[in-house]
């Protein structure tokens, strides 16, 4: 349940970085608070995952895998803040949102213990965690070329994706009728 | 024949008629993917059988949120962005 309140704050993530890519830098500073709005957000996100990480996970694993996701998501979400707001001036400073995507990624991945078709959650595990690695080589290739629609589009496409991916999650269940037998009875 | 009608079209008009188009579909096309969603699989949405739900799965209804997420993104992004492209066909005019 928390997995569709987090994919609903994707999805608005997503159609935001798509948005600006549609019209262009230019127009979409236009009105000076919606440079903020994506960074703000996954800031705010960010923030939302420690209560996530305090009071829904049930192993240490999980913890420290949600503790990783606050982190980079408020680092990440910190840094776009401070180069919008021209406090950060360092271009170093536009490597948090690959490494912090990365990260993100990576925590997915290793704190999935089931091969992809033990059940729905360790196949969209997998399937986040790649998608993720994949979300931080294009934010890499976006900060070498900043102006290809291409890779802000692919980028933008990634978040949107990773919402489905999320809005997809359910306690237990199939994936493409495969469940394990130890995974348990099914149930959303 | 002279005309005295004719004005001259400027070539950044398409672009950001096809911008402005895209853009405002996005809001409509996620609410509507979050209706297709509640009539593909109506179980989802617990408001239809509330009896013996929590409190968290009667607040929480994915199809719903897909939809608020589209309203949220329309009324508050797409809508001044429209303005703002619709302001620039104006003076492109």
């Amino acid at each position: 349940m928390v997995h569709w309140l987090f994919a609903t704050g994707v999805l608005v993530l997503g159609l935001l970085m798509l948005a600006e890519v549609i019209v262009g830098r230019e127009v979409w500073a236009r009105r000076r608070w919606r440079i903020y709005l994506w960074p703000g957000l996954a800031f705010g996100l960010g923030v939302l995952m420690w209560p996530v990480m305090t009071f829904f996970t049930n192993s240490a694993i999980h913890m420290v895998a949600h503790g990783a996701w606050a982190q980079a998501l408020m680092a990440l979400g910190g840094a776009e803040l401070g180069l919008a707001k021209g406090k950060l001036h360092s271009r170093w400073w536009r490597l948090a949102t690959p490494v912090g995507i990365g990260v993100s990624g990576v925590a997915f991945l290793v704190h999935e213990q089931n091969p992809w078709f033990f059940a729905r959650a360790a196949f969209l595990h997998h399937l986040m965690g790649w998608t993720l690695i994949g979300a931080s080589a294009v934010a890499l290739l976006i900060i070498l070329r900043p102006r290809s629609v291409v890779m802000r589009t692919a980028f933008a496409c990634s978040v949107i994706a990773l919402s489905v991916m999320l809005f997809c999650d359910r306690d237990v269940a199939p994936v493409f009728g495969h469940l394990s037998p130890v995974a348990g009875p099914p149930h959303r | 024949m002279d005309s005295q009608v004719v004005t001259p079209v400027s070539v950044a008009r398409p672009r950001i008629g096809m911008r402005l188009r895209i853009v405002s579909l996005l809001a409509p096309l996620t609410v509507a993917a979050g209706i297709g969603w509640a009539l593909v699989q109506p179980y989802r949405l617990t408001l239809l059988h509330p009896r013996g739900q929590g409190f968290w799965w009667l607040a929480v209804e994915p199809p719903l949120l897909v939809c608020f997420a589209g309203i949220v993104f329309g009324v508050f992004v797409a809508r001044p962005l429209i303005a703002d492209l619709e302001g620039d066909s104006g003076t492109t005019e």
